[in-house]
């Protein structure tokens, strides 16, 4: 493998909310070009990880630091941060009345390339690049005139969230649980959006997830095990293997005995 | 090391909503005004300055002699301090001389004209809008009367049209809203001083947009304006009011009456910027705005229309209404109002079906942010008659923040079994979460409040004339800028 440049560094992060610690002594290391699946028991700080990670307000962030690109970025804005390249699919996409999806898109298009001294790219065009990216999750356009995430399935949600992913390409991608709730084609048609999005080898994802299904498609480099707020075991992609059999008791009982 | 925490971000916010009222200066002119008090000699002198026939003196005194007998409404859901009406001044006008050419006009209030946006000058006037300008008691110009008058549509201010069109006035006036109707009316009817007057003959319709421009300036003046629009048979106008004040730390009233009456087949459209100094962000200071707003649709297919986008005045009490009488009439009510800080908004529509096959239909969007209180008020009454009438309500509320009120009081009152109403509500709130996801996705805070804003108020924009409803978007998303916390 190629010298290991890193793009995520997660240093001894202590986060709460509401005064309840979420996440304890957290360490991370994501280098370009890798992919890292999250596992770990509900409740376990995954999705925490992945919002504190995006810069959610209603975090606490008691020390610690995240840098990206060997740059902090706790005092910078969440809409920078998108902007930088860190992408998240959300495990429960909220729904927008009133607002196209095809405006919102642009808007976040647009709003991307103004950040990078690009001039923003007219509704006409943009269609057409939209509709290249829609190919890709398979959806028609009449997807473009709903209103954001509205009235939308499950499985349309989170194919809105892959094709968004794929159209501000960013360096990082992290995806919570975006397999979830998926029947069988709907996951092969956004695992295929995933790796579409990795052909570009610089590319940097983690994955958030229950199942091994996910990682049958799109296959991890490592796989790290959440739990009680840290990250307690990392391994290849037997890992996930050996979950699927074991559950997640080993973890407890592992850690009553290290004690 | 700590994050950027929640608090920091609803400062940010803070600072954003407290941006400044973009008309909030004074204009340091001439002016002719008179001692403050209200009395029988103020009400003469009123009418003496203004050289009225002696139809109108008789008119204001006994509109006077009424509202000495009312009291000021209570029922509403406002709060306010109550108002000492002789220490308001009820005339107080530029010392201009009424002007053919708006070349002529002081400087300094030319000046003004071109800082919110006016260009009355006729070098540089808007192609396709006839504006008249009302400052303080007097309307300072009228554009394009003479072009209008070619087609037989009389444009002009209120004042001139008494002494032009004595018979027009006479016959009309007080008609729609009689004097009595409630305090403010009997209030504006003795002390008004100015507005405009719209007069659209058969058959014709009106090649412009028609619009006054009101504009508060005195501290101690309250405006009394009147309007009165009448659309004979067949015609169409489309009539746009916008109105701002300047900042003062103290209350100013503002009590309207504007009466429009649809004949056979005509149809009015009648849309409101209301953009009037709304207080500071302790709620101190803004104009009170008392209005009341009729329309008569007395012939057949007749319709009149109200569009209103309320963002301004610490208070506003008003429920522009249609009287259905003609048979097959049709009445709208659009409305969105903006209440931020400590602004008071109690507003809505009645609709008053009489004839047969009426219709109407109710679409108000009311957000509220800061510490405001924001409430939809609105009559439907189905008379005996009314067969076959129908009526639409959809009241939307969207709140921003944890503090902000919003109410529904839809009455209606049916005697016809023979009719149909619908009603719909609903009531959504901006939430962290919505935000945080456009925040991922790149897009501000402010963009995001302003797209969700827009997309709520879509159906409202729609009806307003093009250039208006530009300006009204932007000026919604001005007032809420980053108030999400």
């Amino acid at each position: 493998m190629d010298k290991k440049i890193p793009i995520l560094e997660i240093q001894n992060l202590n986060v709460s909310i509401k005064n309840t610690q979420i996440l304890k002594n957290l360490n991370l290391i994501i280098n370009k070009g890798e992919i890292h699946a999250i596992m770990g028991r509900n409740g376990s700080g995954k999705s925490t990880l992945s919002k504190v990670i995006a810069g959610h307000p209603a975090y606490k962030i008691l020390s610690g630091d995240i840098l990206f690109h060997g740059q902090s970025i706790l005092e910078i804005d969440p809409e920078v941060r998108s902007h930088m390249g860190i992408f998240l699919a959300f495990q429960y996409p909220v729904e927008i009345p009133g607002v196209s999806n095809e405006d919102f898109l642009r808007l976040a298009y647009n709003s991307k390339r103004q950040y990078e001294g690009h001039e923003e790219i007219n509704p006409i065009d943009f269609l057409n690049l939209l509709n290249d990216n829609l190919k890709i999750v398979q959806m028609n356009s009449t997807f473009l005139t709903r209103n954001v995430n509205e009235g939308f399935s499950g499985g349309e949600k989170k194919k809105n969230e892959v094709l968004q992913m794929s159209l501000l390409n960013s360096h990082l991608s992290i995806l919570d649980e975006t397999d979830s709730g998926l029947d069988i084609d709907a996951l092969r048609i956004i695992s295929k959006g995933i790796l579409h999005n990795l052909k570009d080898k610089d590319k940097s994802i983690i994955l958030i997830t229950h199942y091994q299904r996910l990682l049958d498609y799109v296959k991890p480099d490592y796989i790290h095990i959440m739990h009680e707020g840290s990250i307690v075991e990392t391994g290849d992609s037997t890992l996930a293997k050996k979950l699927e059999l074991t559950g997640y008791d080993w973890l407890s009982n592992r850690k009553k005995n290290s004690v | 090391m700590v994050s950027k925490s929640k608090k920091l971000i609803d400062s940010d916010i803070k600072v954003a909503i407290s941006k400044p009222y973009k008309y909030g200066f004074s204009t340091k002119l001439d002016i002719d005004t008179i001692e403050k008090g209200l009395n029988e000699d103020i009400i003469r002198l009123i009418s003496e300055k203004k050289k009225e026939p002696k139809f109108m003196l008789n008119f204001r005194l006994k509109a006077f002699k009424k509202w000495q007998k009312l009291k000021s409404p209570y029922w509403s859901n406002l709060h306010f301090s109550e108002i000492n009406y002789q220490e308001l001044t009820y005339y107080s006008a530029p010392k201009i001389k009424k002007i053919s050419s708006l070349n002529d006009v002081d400087p300094e209030l030319l000046k003004t004209l071109e800082k919110l946006g006016i260009s009355v000058s006729e070098q540089k006037r808007i192609t396709n809008v006839a504006v008249d300008v009302v400052f303080d008691s007097v309307s300072i110009g009228t554009t394009f009367k003479e072009e209008l008058a070619e087609y037989g549509v009389i444009f002009c201010s209120i004042s001139d049209a008494i002494k032009d069109y004595p018979d027009l006035i006479e016959k009309y006036l007080g008609t729609i809203v009689p004097t009595d109707d409630n305090y403010f009316t009997a209030l504006n009817s003795a002390v008004f001083t100015d507005g405009s007057f719209c007069f659209i003959p058969k058959e014709v319709k009106c090649p412009l947009d028609l619009s006054t421009y009101f504009r508060i300036n005195d501290q101690q003046a309250g405006q009394f304006e009147r309007t009165l629009i009448i659309a004979e048979e067949n015609s169409y106008v489309s009539y746009l009011e916008g109105c701002t004040a300047p900042q003062y730390d103290d209350n100013q009233l503002h009590a309207a009456v504007v009466e429009l009456i649809a004949l056979k087949n005509a149809e009015i459209k009648y849309s409101t910027v209301q953009n009037w100094y709304s207080g500071n962000k302790d709620g101190q200071g803004g104009i009170y705005n008392f209005v009341t707003k009729r329309g008569l649709c007395s012939g057949k297919n007749s319709k009149i229309s109200w569009t209103q986008v309320e963002t301004g005045s610490s208070i506003t009490w008003k429920y522009p209404s249609c009287i259905l009488l003609g048979d097959n009439s049709i009445g709208e009510f659009y409305s969105i109002a903006l209440t931020n800080n400590y602004q008071q908004a109690d507003t809505g529509s009645k609709m008053v079906h009489i004839g047969k096959g009426t219709k109407s239909r109710i679409v108000s969007k009311g957000i509220s942010s800061g510490n405001s209180i924001n409430s939809y008020r609105g009559l439907v009454d189905m008379n005996k008659k009314a067969f076959g009438a129908r009526n639409y309500s959809q009241c939307d509320s969207l709140l921003i923040g944890n503090l902000s009120n919003s109410n529904t009081f839809p009455f209606i009152s049916v005697q016809n079994p023979k009719t149909k109403i619908e009603h719909e509500a609903s009531v959504s709130k901006i939430g962290e979460d919505q935000i945080f996801y456009f925040q991922q996705r790149g897009i501000s805070v402010e963009k995001a409040v302003a797209l969700i804003i827009s997309g709520f108020c879509k159906e409202v924009f729609n009806e307003l004339p093009l250039e208006f409803a530009a300006e009204a978007d932007k000026l919604l998303s001005l007032k809420l800028e980053g108030s999400v916390g």
